[in-house]
């Protein structure tokens, strides 16, 4: 369940273009926080709350890891935020990715960008569970590459820049076709990604999860809202039904 | 002890502190965060006759001391909203008011009808401020004659008393106040958002999918104080006031302002639990300026 914590800033290092990655700590959110659920952090000075997804949890720490990009004002005070200061936080937002896999499938993650961060719990968790991991990150380019080696932790990883200054040149979706037979996808990212993905892989069971502005993160607002597919009128909520959806499941 | 509580047409309220339509859902998620029987009352997320998606998305953005929204009145239609939603906010010991919207009079008529098939609702908020969509909303409160007359068809139509909602997005709100009082409101909520765009640098074009979309939060509240004092003045029904309310200090600028209830709004979203701690903090405050109760309180401050 959602609560209201207040988290402390253990380390907050950048590691990429733009990227930080920031340690917090709170024994409620550590040890209830699921592989694709969000933070929901307030900043001084800002009326609403940015969602951060979870990166990593360490249980024995308390800790939660969030990755953040600065693209506004909120994620760039949010990178001025140093250890001991602390954040008042919603979470665990929203609901994770189904972990039921069967025994020794072979997973791909497909991440875009800032969309790469869940993808890394969620792949160790995986592989904790005896699952085969291929990992196909997409970056704007070099400068912008995080986690590669964390990834490798699980299984291969593929990188590809939209520049070709690092891995392969274009995007996830020229990768994807490249890494052998797939058992089920998960895949965040922008949308477009998300679509290209998604077509690319029609016949392959697959997890997405989005992310758009949020109001409230809970479900009352109705800010992040996405049409379902083929159903005049439906709907679902994006911080509160998902994050996380069927590949099939929502309008793209 | 301090005395809270409030008396108004169909809201009889334990503390004067209420959320604001559109900001609270139904109140099933925030009902994780604290028992809502502790509210003066509730604002309902409005209803339409049937169910409305609302406007594509983007549907928010941050602004200074403040926020732009165009939703677009999303809501599962009157007749679930009774089934589901009003038997849920029934099990609190709080006051409930219903939000009703719609395209047309008639619209509007057929919601107000369907909520007289409940007791557990308790009064009802005329929405004719709502700017974010195409038709009805905002057209029926921006003109004298319109809201008037939206009024009187809703107050017959309806058992339960008729709060109007205003839009500040008008040259004389207190005109406007008059005019849904003499066409027999027992009530007057005010204010709802005020029209604004955000332009998106890197795309060159309104952040919002809406293009304009509603501003709210503490960058509207002394608009919203200002028009409260005004209309006061000019009418004799009681006023429910918002707009950019986040602490007990703003509950008691609103009541000297004149208004007898407030409902909070975008603070929600903020700290979901914004409405339980003002309403711990209103005591202290009213104490703190030399008041033993909310009723001494409202309209003090004109003069």
């Amino acid at each position: 369940m959602i609560k209201k914590e207040i988290m402390q800033i253990v380390s907050s290092n950048r590691i990429a273009l733009d990227t930080f990655e920031m340690v917090l700590k709170n024994a409620y959110i550590s040890s209830t926080a699921q592989p694709g659920q969000f933070l929901h952090i307030s900043l001084p000075g800002h009326t609403l709350r940015r969602p951060i997804s979870i990166a990593n949890v360490d249980r024995q720490a308390e800790t939660v890891t969030a990755i953040f990009k600065i693209l506004g004002e909120g994620t760039k005070n949010l990178s001025y935020c140093k250890a001991g200061e602390t954040l008042d936080v919603l979470g665990p937002g929203g609901n994770g990715f189904n972990l039921e896999n069967e025994p020794g499938s072979r997973i791909v993650l497909i991440g875009g960008g800032i969309g790469v961060p869940p993808l890394y719990y969620l792949g160790k968790q995986l592989a904790e569970k005896g699952m085969e991991i291929v990992s196909v990150l997409g970056f704007q380019n070099k400068e912008s590459v995080f986690y590669e080696e964390r990834f490798k932790e699980f299984g291969e990883v593929h990188i590809a820049t939209d520049n070709g200054s690092y891995g392969t040149k274009g995007f996830v979706t020229d990768v994807v076709t490249n890494v052998g037979p797939i058992d089920r996808y998960y895949t965040v990212g922008p949308i477009p990604m998300l679509r290209a993905v998604t077509q690319k892989l029609a016949g392959v069971q697959g997890y997405i999860s989005l992310e758009e502005r949020m109001g409230c993160g809970i479900g009352a607002c109705f800010a992040c809202v996405i049409p379902l597919k083929g159903e005049e009128h439906g709907y679902k909520k994006i911080c509160s039904d998902g994050p996380v959806f069927h590949a099939n499941e929502v309008a793209l | 002890m301090i005395d809270l509580s409030v008396k108004l047409p169909g809201l009889d309220m334990k503390n004067p502190i209420m959320p604001a339509s559109g900001c609270f859902g139904f109140g099933r998620e925030y009902s994780g965060f604290y028992d809502l029987s502790k509210l003066g009352g509730v604002t309902m997320k409005a209803a339409t006759l049937n169910a409305r998606y609302g406007n594509p998305t983007p549907r928010v953005a941050e602004t200074a001391s403040g926020m732009l929204n165009a939703i677009g009145l999303q809501n599962p239609g009157v007749d679930k909203i009774i089934a589901n939603e009003v038997p849920f906010l029934a099990q609190f010991d709080t006051a409930i008011m219903a939000n009703i919207a719609g395209s047309t009079a008639e619209e509007y008529i057929k919601v107000a009808e369907s909520f007289n098939e409940t007791d557990d609702v308790h009064a009802l908020e005329l929405n004719i401020s709502c700017p974010n969509v195409k038709e009805g909303g905002i057209q029926f409160g921006t003109d004298c004659g319109m809201a008037a007359s939206i009024t009187e068809k809703v107050k017959k139509a309806s058992k339960h008393p008729v709060y109007v909602k205003l839009s500040p997005n008008v040259s004389n709100i207190g005109e406007m106040a008059k005019a849904v009082e003499s066409a027999g409101a027992d009530g007057i909520t005010m204010i709802n958002t005020l029209t604004g765009m955000q332009i998106h640098l890197p795309s060159k074009r309104p952040l919002i999918a809406n293009k304009t979309g509603g501003l709210s939060g503490p960058a509207i509240k002394p608009v919203a104080v200002r028009m409260v004092y005004e209309v006061k003045q000019q009418v004799n029904i009681p006023i429910i006031g918002m707009g950019g309310i986040s602490s007990a200090e703003d509950v008691l600028e609103f009541l000297l302002a004149g208004a007898s209830a407030v409902a909070v709004g975008t603070a929600n979203f903020q700290n979901p639990l914004i409405c339980s701690e003002i309403i711990d903090d209103l005591p202290r405050v009213l104490e703190q300026y030399g008041f033993s109760s909310v009723q001494e309180t409202i309209g003090k401050g004109i003069q």
